[in-house]
Formats: structure tokens, C-alpha cells, sequence
């Protein structure tokens, strides 16, 4: 809605500018995955609230649904937004309600309302009875759901410490300000835009299979976006993207030492002013996981979900070279035997991190690609009955991997990324250590643009900082850039990664799929790579 | 979450209260008498200098196809208070959905109390005085009116074809909303809006995995779309984009669609800021410093405007300030006439405050696509654009795929289903290439979403550069 964002000016023309899509820097993670279950302090679900999850199921089944879930959340968000040395706005929004899905004979019906009264609740349940019933005339084959365990009463909060809803709005805009003029000290920076993005879900679940489940998430986001105009205005070079959103709380961003690093991303953006341009060809790009989260996210994470893969997605986010399944799952060589590609919702401050998914299910941690070879999709309990046969042959179990999510009580859950990441390999070598193996090549650092087609074969991806490797050494810094990949030929190109130590998690805040759209947030943990012999073209032009 | 969090609404206007509990489009959408009282209602809480109440309700109805079969389907309503506080140069805004007087209130009161500790906003500007709005029709019972069976039928319009053909596989998407927004000041100020939207996409595919073609369209009154017909052009383009062939990528002549010129050009309106070009970090600066204002740009033959009441958008007739908004020309003859001034930005700039275009229309000629093929010797149609990102704000150059039906024209004929291709290329460049233009027509919908309306292009020069092997 225009309008709405109009309202809410959020940052105006410097927010657009500025792609929401977070990036960057975890403080010290060396042990490389980590995981997490439970915390101490998670939430307890309020009897009425129960209740109604109750009153909603029950009035689902007796319109004649076979399975239903129903769920009660509130979505808090808060934004502190800032340019140079003043405040551009301050909101906080709040939005509770529910949403109940209905599978009757087969096919789905979805109905969400605000009113969260036992009328209210009831009504939303036997419209989604309704449209579902509605749905059969159009229906082919049925909808079955693989077993989930109930979960009769569990709750769970995710890795933060302190909630960023008790830290003083003045505490959180000083913050910004005081790293806003550290970034402007730089020569030539003119102008910065920063942000922080709060959200907070409180989600109570049910399902008639007995699970009833509260669960409370917080994610952080700091975006920050510095830009040096050159003297006779015939350019200007933004730095941004330097801080991965989390699932995490204000400890995190006090972390970040956001002060001291705005003026290195302040040099940064003025130094871009002065790089030279590159020469087009073919490179060894050395990438570091500030960068190489992204082309993980576009490249191997959208095409190995299994919606995309079975044509769900035909009509918007598109469908997956990765199919049809039975071509690919043990046969397809992704990349090198030193591949491996972990989903999973289970890293401590990752952002699709959780207990447990939007249908009840607990998430494992699966290999998507196993020494090389694709091995796995991301599932629900609706696709994971669609790869029975390759369980089945591999003597696996038959479940869900957990990738059910619904961005809103609003909002329809169905499959979304867990956390996809690339695992580090058995040698402990470093972003550095590769430069220095490398003779002739670009080496990349933070996200820039990207754009890959729909079924995530040719990409073309660039960054915030490229620096030219001459005989293992950086000589200077390069504008300009971006790389051209065809997706197998990249992969298979990957010939070092980086160990356990090198090992960081990034993500994005703003990931889109689904009709109508919604947005998830998802972590992607990465190692350095270097990839052979791949092409580069130069993107300035003069208008 | 608390109790008094989840008890509803006794005071609220009848209409938001449905007997059975439940909430349809009825119940979501407030007339403008129940809007201003409710934002009435809204500012008696206020203990601020200033207050600004924006109000949004929706309901939005769904189904959802694809793979041959029924996906998702359903029915949304919600409801959102906007209280914007200020208090001199300070302000903040907090949101809800609950609109019991309690939880009113608490909004009120905590955007109060974010306000008076933001800093100072030396931008704030004061509230506009009671504004004239000339209404938009753009409300049709007919949205809110299709119930879930007639939804699934239109389903059945790509489903059934598909089916029955064998080879063909159909996904696709109706979505029908109905909204108002209220918008009203403590300087008195009060704006309305209500409207109705239908919107049906769908893209069928081979099921050899080698064609795939998409269509769509989008009207205000549900009546107007021809569902059945589509489906029908979806599946044409499927059929016909079978078995494409690879040829070098590089510069062609190219004629795109509505579609793939919108999701171009309308990027245009993203970079179109005064503030960011007197900054000098825009495509509009002129070397030197100053803006490109008075400057031929384009094309002659390219106007691009807003028009909020033009029959093809009916948009909403003011911005989020509550400005009023009228035809505004942004290019005229391919003069750079105006950039958006903010409020602040025109009164630091001594000019009128442009508002923020709810619509983005550009004037087109009367050529057919069929026209333009026929007077193509060689060159390349493409459908629609996909996956556009930014590469370079200073030219607006995006980067993006063709999808969903490219093709050879050879001798004014189109001869091939084409791979597709990877363009590097800006919108800026594309319509000083000109050579053809058709008849504009409002798109269903582009990346960017809003309101838009743009005609076909035949355009020299396009830049391709690599191809993909994505069907």
C-alpha cells in the first residue's frame, strides 16, 4: 500500500534507494554451527488465547475439515530512521489476529481475521471450511499431510537477550547519530542513511493433531547506507549492506561497535569514488561471506525448494532447475566434493531459526547437498509425502523438514527457506589465505546487486568492494563490478573454501515468494571460497 | 500476550462489529461518515500539538493454482490505525489493529510518548489545512461480490483447458481487494478514499519443460476482465514458445510488450527525487551540479504523468501527507518537466510541493504489436521482464531476464521461439531508441506493483547480454 508507506515515511527517497535487503557481520563466530533448542525464559501461552485456538479448531472440524490449524500471533515492529544528523521518523506498529487453514476433502481453504472473539474465531474457521468446500469443484489430486509428532504443550524463544522494545527510542537514534558522523568524517561523504528494524512475533499455534505450541521470536536489523558525491558531481559510490540482520536483540547491535566501523565504511564509500574501473574478463573471484551468502541464497537455496521444483511457483517467483526430482536427487553433481549445504532452522541468531514451524513440526537439520551431490529439498508436511519414494530408497524417514512459515497471523503459512548455509571445509584456511593462493583475480566483499532468472540458472551478481589480486596480493580497488554465472558451471568452478574458522552468518530480512507476497527472513552461514576462472563485466556507463 | 489484548471492540462503529463475528468486505471497509468518526474518535485521545490519523481497512479474497492443481485460497480482513504525534519538531508514529477505545488510546498515548523523546526532526514540516479532493470511483461491488465458487471457476478457465489438452500445465492467481483510507489532521484536514481491484495472472508451461507462456490483467471493476480470454492468450504463448533456440546475445532491435515496458520504465519514478538530484546522487543531476529540469531527455513522443483519475487507474486522489493530486506531467515531449519536491524540499527550493504520484502512465501511439512485427525485418518480442535489480543509480542501468514467451521476428513474421536472455540496460537509454509505440493499456501488476499504464514499444539498440537457459 502507497499510501500506507507514504504515512509512515520510513526514510522516504533514501529508503528506496537503500534495497531492503539486509547484510553482514557477525560478531566472532568461529565455532562454526552451533545449535540451539531450547532457552530458559520462553514464553507461556495465555488460557484465552488457548481457548480460542480451541474454539477455532473445533469449529473447522465441525464444517467438515479433516485436519485444521489455527494461528493467533502479534507482530510488533519498530523503526528508528535517520539521515546525516536528524531523525527522519520513529514508528512502532502492532498487529494481532488470526489466521486458520482448513483442509476438507482434500483441498485447502485459509481465513484470517482481527476480531478475536469466540464468534469472531469460529467465523474465520468455517470460511476456510468454505472456501476450501468451494475448491473442490477445480480439485485434481489430494492434499495428504506427512506424520507430524503432536507437541501438546511446548514453548520456545529464540536467541536474543534484550528485547529492543525496552531501549529508549533517544538511546537508539543516538546511536545512529553518533555513527552517522563518524561515517561523514570520510572525504567527500555528503550523506548517510541508517535505520534500525525491529521486529517481534508472539505466535501461539494448535493443530487438531493435539500440537499447541507459543513461541516468541525477535529479529534486529541495522541498515546503513553511506554515500560520497565527487567534488564536480560527475559521480557518487554508496557503501552499504555492512551489518547482517539477526534473530537477535539490542545486545547484538551494541556488539557491532557500530561507531568505529561507520568511519571505515565512511573511507570505504569515498574510496570507491577513486577506483578503477574494471577491465572486462574472465577472473578467479575470491568471495567472502559477507558477498557469498547472496549467491548461496539465489543460487542453491530458492532452486532446492520443493515447491519451485514441482511448479508451484510457476506463475511469480518461477519454478527450479533442480527438476523433476527424480533427475536430480543423488544423481545431479552440484559442485565439488567439498559441497556440503546444510538446512536448517536450529543456528543460534539466525533468522529462520525456531522451535518449531508453522505446522507443528520440529525442523531437523538436513544436507541439501551431501560431498558434492544434491541430496535433499526443503519441505513441509505437504511435499515431503511427494518424495516418499527417495526417503523410502535411502531408508530415511518420510517427515517434514519444518519449512512451513507464514509471514503475519494474516498470511497463509506454506514452504519458506530454513537457514541455508555453506559448511566449512576440513582445512582451517582463511579469506586471506585464499587471496594469497590466488594470482589474478577479484576479490568481493559485502552484497550488491543481483538478479537471476527463474529457474536459477544464469545470474549476474555484484558487491561493495572489489579489490584487484595481483600475485597473491591486493593492489588496489576496483569499481564496476559484476560477475555472470551459469549456476552447475559456478559451482563445479569452486576449487578452496575456507575452514571452520572463517565461517560467518548473513542473511536477508526481505526475502519475497508466494501469491499474494510475503516476506520471510532467513540467515545463510558461509566460508570463503574462490571459484575459477569466471566472467566479469564492467557496468558503468555514462548516461 | 494479555487478555485485554484480545477482547474486542464493544464501542467500536457498528459496521466493524458483524453479528456473526465474523469480518467480510462489508465489515472492513468504513464509509466516509463512520471514517471521519472514528478518526474523530481518535483524536479526542490526543494530548499532542499536532496529530495525524491515517485509517486503512481491507479485505482481500484469493486462489491460488498451479501444477494442474488447486493450491491456496483465501479470505483476509484486517484493519490498521496510523497515529502520527508531534510535539514542535518532534514526532512518531505507532500503528494498530485493535479498535477498542482502550487500545486506541495506548496507541495514542505511546505515540505521544515516542515523540516527545525522538529527536528533533528539523524537516518536520506543520500539518496541511482542509484540502478540496474531487472523489475517485474506483469502488466495484463486483470485487467484494465474487464469491468462493465463482473464484474457483476462474481457476477452472486455465485448469480445464490444460487438463484436458495432456501437455500443458497451468499455474496461476486471482486476487480481488476491496480498501478504503482515511486520512484526517488536528488541523482539520480530512481525506477518503475507497476502491476495488481484480487481478488475474497465470502462466502455463510444456509439460516437456521447453515452453512457457504468461498473461494477465487487471481492472478496478471485476465485470470488465474477460478471464476465459487470459487463460486463452497463457496458453497460446505456452504453445508457441516450445522448443526455443539460442542465438547471440548483443544489441537488437526489440519490440516488448506492455508489461516488460512497464516493469522498466517505471523505475523511472524511483530516481525521479529533487532532493537526491540537487544532492547530486541522482540520474537527473546536470554536469556540474543542478538538476536536468528543462532538458530533453527522451523521445519527443514520450509523455510520462500521474493521473489519479484517469479511467484506466482510478487511484487514490491525494498522497500520505494529504496533499491533493492531480494530472501531473513528469515529462513532456521528452522534456524533463518537474522531479517530486516533498514538502520540505519545495519549500527550501521556493516551488509548490509536487505530492507523491499514487499512478505512473506514459502516452503511446497507435501501432499494434502486430504492426510493429510486420515492420520488423529482424528483431527479438519479448513478453514480460523479470528478476530487475539495480546496477548502477547513476544511469538507472537495471539488469534482468526476458520470460515467458521470446521470440524471432525475421522479415515481419515471427519465426522462433528464442531462449531467453539477460539484458543490461536502462529505461533512459531504451526511450531514446524509439521507433514504435502502441496504445497504452494498464498493467496486471508489475515488480515494482502500483497502478500503471504504458503502451507497447519497438525500441533499437537493446542491450542483451548473455543468454539463460531458464524456460
Amino acid at each position: 500500500m502507497r499510501s500506507r508507506r507514504d504515512f509512515l515515511k520510513v526514510g522516504g527517497a533514501a529508503a528506496g534507494t537503500l534495497a531492503l535487503s539486509g547484510a553482514l557481520r557477525t560478531a566472532g563466530a568461529s565455532d562454526a554451527i552451533p545449535r540451539v533448542r531450547h532457552s530458559a525464559t520462553a514464553p507461556t501461552m495465555d488460557a484465552s488465547v488457548k481457548a480460542l485456538l480451541m474454539e477455532a479448531l473445533n469449529a473447522a472440524k465441525m464444517a467438515g475439515a479433516s485436519y485444521a490449524d489455527a494461528r493467533i500471533g502479534r507482530y510488533l515492529q519498530n523503526f528508528v530512521v535517520t539521515r546525516e544528523q536528524q531523525i527522519i521518523n520513529v514508528v512502532d506498529t502492532d498487529s494481532i489476529g488470526i489466521g486458520v487453514r482448513a483442509l476438507v476433502d482434500g483441498t485447502w481453504g485459509f481465513s484470517a481475521s482481527r476480531v478475536l472473539t469466540t464468534a469472531g474465531v469460529a467465523a474465520a474457521a468455517r470460511e476456510a471450511a468454505a472456501i476450501a468446500k468451494a475448491n473442490r469443484v477445480a480439485r485434481d489430486r489430494l492434499v495428504t499431510l506427512a506424520p507430524a509428532p503432536a507437541v501438546p504443550d511446548a514453548t520456545w524463544k529464540n536467541a536474543y537477550d534484550v528485547d529492543p522494545w525496552t531501549i529508549p527510542v533517544e538511546e537508539k537514534a543516538d546511536l545512529l547519530l553518533k555513527a552517522n558522523a563518524a561515517g561523514m568524517k570520510a572525504a567527500n561523504v555528503k550523506f548517510v542513511f541508517s535505520a534500525f528494524f525491529f521486529r517481534k512475533q508472539e505466535r501461539n499455534y494448535a493443530n487438531t493433531d493435539g500440537s499447541v505450541i507459543a513461541q516468541t521470536i525477535v529479529q534486529s536489523a541495522v541498515q546503513q547506507q553511506f554515500t560520497a558525491v565527487s567534488p564536480d558531481f560527475s559521480d557518487f559510490q554508496n557503501r552499504t549492506n555492512a551489518t547482517p540482520p539477526v534473530g537477535r536483540g539490542w545486545e547484538w547491535v551494541l556488539q557491532q561497535d557500530l561507531v568505529t566501523n561507520a568511519a571505515r565504511w565512511g573511507e570505504e564509500a569515498s574510496q570507491k569514488l577513486k577506483a578503477k574501473p574494471v577491465e572486462v574478463g574472465r577472473y578467479d573471484l575470491v568471495l567472502h561471506p559477507s558477498h557469498l551468502w547472496l549467491t548461496i541464497h539465489e543460487s542453491i537455496a530458492h532452486p532446492t525448494e520443493l515447491d519451485r521444483a514441482m511448479g508451484y511457483e510457476a506463475n511469480y517467483a518461477g519454478t527450479s532447475f533442480v527438476a523433476p526430482p527424480a533427475d536430480f536427487l543423488g544423481k545431479f553433481k552440484y559442485g565439488p566434493e567439498f559441497l556440503n549445504i546444510q538446512g536448517d532452522r536450529s543456528q543460534p541468531g539466525a533468522l529462520a531459526t525456531v522451535g518449531y514451524d508453522d505446522e507443528g513440526v520440529a525442523p531437523d537439520e538436513f544436507l541439501i547437498i551431501k560431498d558434492g551431490r544434491f541430496n535433499d529439498y526443503q519441505t513441509t508436511r505437504e511435499q515431503a509425502n511427494w518424495l516418499d519414494w527417495w526417503y523410502k530408497s535411502q531408508g530415511r524417514e518420510v517427515r517434514s523438514h519444518g519449512c512451513s512459515y507464514a509471514d503475519n497471523w494474516s498470511s497463509v503459512q506454506f514452504q519458506r527457506m530454513p537457514n541455508v548455509s555453506l559448511l566449512p571445509g576440513e582445512k582451517e584456511q582463511s579469506y586471506e589465505d585464499l587471496i594469497a593462493a590466488t594470482d589474478r583475480g577479484i576479490a568481493i566483499i559485502g552484497d550488491g546487486s543481483f538478479s537471476i532468472d527463474q529457474q536459477r540458472y544464469n545470474a549476474q551478481f555484484g558487491g561493495q568492494l572489489f579489490y584487484e589480486i595481483r600475485g597473491g596480493k591486493i593492489t588496489g580497488m576496483l569499481k564496476d563490478v559484476a560477475y555472470q554465472i551459469r549456476t552447475p558451471e559456478f559451482w563445479n568452478s569452486m576449487d578452496m573454501i575456507g575452514g571452520k574458522r572463517s565461517y560467518e552468518v548473513w542473511g536477508s530480512f526481505f526475502d519475497g515468494k508466494g501469491q499474494p507476497g510475503q516476506v520471510n527472513a532467513v540467515s545463510h552461514g558461509s566460508v570463503p571460497a574462490r571459484f575459477r576462472n569466471v566472467n566479469v563485466i564492467n557496468t558503468g556507463r555514462k548516461a | 500476550m494479555r487478555r485485554d489484548q484480545i477482547t474486542e471492540v464493544l464501542s467500536a462503529p457498528a459496521r466493524l462489529y458483524h453479528p456473526d463475528g465474523a469480518e467480510g468486505a462489508d465489515d472492513a471497509i468504513l464509509s466516509q461518515a463512520d471514517a471521519q468518526a472514528l478518526i474523530d474518535r481518535i483524536r479526542k485521545f490526543s494530548r499532542a500539538e499536532a496529530v495525524e490519523v491515517q485509517i486503512f481497512g481491507g479485505y482481500n479474497t484469493n486462489v491460488r493454482f498451479a501444477d494442474n492443481q488447486m493450491s491456496t485460497a483465501g479470505g483476509v480482513g484486517d484493519f490498521q490505525v496510523g497515529v502520527q504525534s508531534y510535539f514542535g519538531a518532534k514526532h512518531a508514529v505507532v500503528t494498530t489493529n485493535e479498535l477498542t477505545d482502550e487500545a486506541l488510546k495506548a496507541a495514542v498515548e505511546k505515540s505521544e510518548k515516542l515523540a516527545r523523546l525522538a529527536p528533533d526532526d528539523p524537516e518536520a514540516m506543520p500539518l496541511l489545512p482542509p484540502q478540496q479532493y474531487r472523489a475517485v470511483e474506483a469502488y466495484f461491488p463486483s470485487v467484494a461480490g465474487m464469491t468462493a465458487e465463482e473464484r474457483a471457476k476462474v481457476a477452472l478457465t486455465a485448469l480445464e483447458p490444460c487438463r484436458s489438452a495432456g501437455d500443458l500445465t497451468a499455474a496461476g492467481y486471482l486476487e480481488n481487494r476491496t480498501f478504503f483510507t482515511a486520512y484526517g489532521t488536528s488541523t482539520g484536514l480530512f481525506a477518503y478514499h475507497r476502491g476495488t481491484s481484480s487481478n488475474y495472472t497465470v502462466t502455463v508451461r510444456t509439460k516437456d519443460g521447453t515452453g512457457s507462456g504468461w498473461a494477465g490483467a487487471e481492472h478496478n471493476d471485476a465485470r470488465q476482465l474477460d478471464f476465459a480470454a487470459v487463460s486463452r492468450r497463457a496458453i497460446e504463448k505456452a504453445r508457441s514458445s516450445r522448443a526455443p533456440v539460442a542465438i547471440e546475445p548483443g544489441r537488437y532491435t526489440v519490440i516488448l510488450e506492455p508489461q516488460a515496458v512497464g516493469d522498466l520504465c517505471q523505475l523511472i519514478g524511483f530516481y525521479a527525487d529533487a532532493r537526491a538530484t540537487d544532492e547530486g546522487r541522482s540520474p537527473f543531476v546536470k554536469q556540474g551540479g543542478g538538476t536536468k529540469i528543462g532538458e530533453k531527455i527522451l523521445d519527443e513522443r514520450i509523455d510520462i504523468y500521474a493521473d489519479p483519475y484517469d479511467p484506466m487507474v482510478r487511484a487514490q486522489p491525494f498522497d500520505g501527507d494529504g496533499l491533493p493530486l492531480g494530472r501531473q506531467e513528469f515529462i513532456k515531449g521528452g522534456v524533463l518537466k518537474t522531479l517530486y519536491y516533498s514538502r520540505f524540499w519545495a519549500k527550501k527550493k521556493g516551488v509548490q510541493p509536487t505530492g507523491a504520484p499514487t499512478s505512473f502512465l506514459m502516452s503511446g501511439g497507435t501501432a499494434s504489436v502486430d504492426d510493429m512485427i510486420k515492420a520488423t525485418p529482424r528483431g527479438i518480442l519479448v513478453t514480460r521482464l523479470w528478476y530487475l535489480r539495480e546496477v548502477d543509480p547513476r544511469t538507472i542501468l537495471y539488469t534482468g531476464l526476458t520470460r515467458d514467451g521470446t521470440f524471432l521476428i525475421e522479415n515481419g513474421k515471427i519465426t522462433k521461439s528464442l531462449k531467453n536472455f539477460r539484458f543490461n540496460d536502462s529505461p533512459l537509454f531504451m526511450l531514446n531508441n524509439l521507433e514504435m509505440l502502441g496504445r497504452p493499456e494498464r498493467l496486471a501488476g508489475t515488480e515494482a506493483g502500483g497502478a500503471v499504464v504504458v503502451p507497447a514499444l519497438k525500441v533499437r539498440d537493446f542491450n542483451f547480454t548473455s543468454l539463460s537457459d531458464a524456460v
